[in-house]
């Protein structure tokens, strides 16, 4: 194990930059969310949550796909990515264990077959370096979906404490960048790691949503819960503002739209919520055409549909953000308590 | 399929046949003049016109037509509208094929098959019908029900009684839902006409046409003996990245895109009710 100096973390975020984007929680404008690192950019790794989680690093809220050109009745198609610049490698740091296992979540829909290759370009591009977190709060209940806050996973592992940050390789990537930054880095740090992560494991086993019971979310029960009677109640006051898909690290619905620009048209994807009532909308209908069935439709989703096609894997995380953020404080953690079991009451 | 799924082809109109009031034919074929992918009867495809919009729409036309791709489609939203307008020699996209075809080379095979199409939904059909037709001594009997509003509204009648009535061993069944004048043959909805005519129970069914129109014959053909694991039909949703990953076609555990949009009926009774 390595580490260094708190006060040293300005020169090890210059020598990254030098040949690689930095993309690290920033504070602006009063919220912390992930950002390119800069001279005088102020870096709070210290922040549990970041607004947004760092899901945009690879499928950004807004992307162009590509443009159009027509010219009398031909059509022209550019691939948009010819016109940039090679993608530079970059290093994704600080991202907290909830937020890099929400990645494992999208890398299953993005790269599976057929790959998508906006999606790919980045992820390979990527060097990610985690930070455990120390200080969980009440919101967070990763634990419940087996995720353990001490010790992410990531090309590099980092732990934070007062004075130093301590790193860890994992990967051939995560070895490539401790090299770049050696100069930077000493030895040591084993034991007060060891320490924080038993100091954090007492405060994990204390949280109040750390034994929310699962049991029920299977996918032999999908027609059961789908048809349960609680969801009319759970939903009532949903307003469909898609705040909880927008904060959300897993969620990855998105939209393709046309633009008309003076060269052109361009096509781009954006984020998109399942909470919203044109989401569905067709021609000649729509499939659901009330917001309990949209709010039914994100959760099931995330415990039932998604663990059914990818192996019993969950879609949620655990990071509480939707429950920090809803504004009529309606989240999954009221629905895992309704309709899983209440046990941790 | 290639790495770059959500980029299209250039398709040129090269024919558009007005099939009825609201529903037009499109001829497709790649800028070289070739067909632009090869598909199974079934699959969809995403025409786009750039500025407007990009839909799923059916392949019409059969696999086996080795020189172009038909759409058969209906005016009926904001890009159809504009379909609707082009004329030939205009550019669209195409990109596809997407999703799971019927199982033409499965268990269709050395089956009688019955054809039970409603509207526009006959579009899904016809590639089918016209793959059996080219591979006729792979298949049984072939029965074809089909039934629209009026007599102006049965897509591509043209086809259907110049080819389809004269094929052997094929019986095609036409109705209308009111009285028309010009009109001698069958009057009344699809859903009873399949309840009188007491069709065989042991032939694999396919059916495509509204929700309702499904809803209904597929409860006479239960009544007729039908086993719902040999009846077939073609699901319909919101549809943007046609590869299961943008997760407007999800219904359950499902994406239709991708799973579908052709099911068993007994595939359908495991998904939640919302299609």
């Amino acid at each position: 194990m390595k580490k260094i100096a708190k006060a040293k973390l300005n020169e090890l975020y210059a020598k990254i930059s030098e040949s690689m984007g930095l993309f690290l929680p920033i504070k602006r404008a009063g919220e912390v969310n992930y950002a390119v690192w800069g001279e005088g950019k102020e870096v709070s790794l210290e922040t549990l949550k970041t607004v947004k989680s760092p899901k945009n690093a690879f499928f950004p809220d807004s992307e162009n796909l590509m443009k159009f050109k027509t010219e009398g009745k031909n059509i022209e198609i550019i691939d948009v990515r010819k016109d940039y610049k090679e993608e530079k490698p970059f290093v994704l740091f600080g991202v907290k264990a909830c937020d890099y296992k929400a990645i494992e979540v999208l890398d299953r829909v993005f790269l599976a077959d057929p790959v998508d290759s906006y999606y790919q370009a980045r992820r390979e591009a990527t060097t990610i370096v985690t930070l455990a977190c120390s200080k969980p709060e009440e919101s967070c209940f990763c634990k419940v979906f087996g995720i353990d806050a001490t010790a992410p996973c990531g090309d590099v592992t980092t732990w934070l404490d007062e004075n130093y940050l301590y790193w860890q390789a994992n990967t051939e990537k995560g070895e490539a960048l401790t090299a770049l930054v050696a100069d930077l880095l000493e030895e040591g740090g084993e034991e007060s790691v060891a320490t924080q992560q038993e100091a954090t494991k007492a405060i994990l086993e204390k949280l109040p949503f750390s034994a929310l019971d699962l049991s029920r979310f299977k996918p032999e029960n999908l027609n059961d819960l789908f048809n349960d009677p609680a969801w009319e109640e759970m939903s009532e006051a949903c307003l469909g503002c898609g705040t909880c898909t927008f904060v959300c690290p897993t969620c990855q619905c998105f939209d393709i739209r046309d633009f008309k620009t003076s060269e052109g048209v361009l096509r781009y994807r954006c984020w998109d919520s399942c909470m919203y009532s044109d989401f569905t909308l067709m021609a000649h209908g729509n499939s659901r055409t009330t917001q309990m069935q949209r709010f039914r439709q994100r959760f099931m989703h995330k415990l039932v549909y998604y663990p059914s096609q990818n192996d019993g894997l969950y879609s949620c995380v655990g990071c509480g953000r939707c429950v920090n953020k809803c504004p009529q404080h309606l989240n999954i953690v009221k629905v895992i308590k309704t309709l899983g079991g209440k046990n941790d009451d | 399929m290639t790495n770059e799924t959500l980029i299209p082809k250039v398709g040129v109109i090269t024919d558009i046949r007005k099939d009825t009031p609201d529903v037009k034919t499109f001829r497709v074929v790649g800028t070289d003049g070739k067909k632009l992918f090869e598909h199974m009867p079934g699959q969809c495809a995403m025409v786009s016109i750039p500025g407007v919009g990009e839909c799923m729409f059916s392949i019409t036309s059969s696999p086996t037509n080795e020189e172009y791709m038909e759409f058969s489609i209906k005016k009926c939203g904001c890009v159809t509208e504009v379909l609707h307008a082009l004329e030939e020699g205009a550019q669209v996209t195409v990109r596809g094929p997407y999703g799971k075809n019927f199982p033409v080379e499965g268990d269709f095979k050395g089956k009688d098959l019955l054809f039970i199409a409603g509207g526009i939904g006959l579009a899904p059909l016809r590639s089918v019908i016209n793959y059996v037709r080219h591979y006729r001594e792979n298949y049984g009997k072939v029965v074809i029900v089909y039934g629209a509003r009026s007599k102006d509204d049965l897509v591509d009648i043209e086809e259907i009684q110049t080819e389809w009535m004269n094929e052997p061993n094929t019986e095609v069944y036409l109705t209308i839902d009111r009285p028309q004048e010009g009109w001698d043959g069958h009057v009344g909805f699809v859903p009873s006409y399949v309840k009188e005519l007491g069709l065989d129970p042991n032939m694999t069914a396919v059916l495509c046409g509204p929700p309702i129109m499904i809803k209904f014959t597929l409860a006479g053909l239960l009544e007729l003996g039908f086993d719902k694991s040999r009846v077939y039909t073609t699901l319909e949703l919101r549809m943007k990245c046609g590869v299961g990953k943008c997760g407007r076609c999800n219904v359950g555990d499902k994406f239709v895109c991708k799973d579908g949009p052709v099911f068993r009926m007994t595939e359908l009774d495991e998904l939640p009710d919302e299609y």
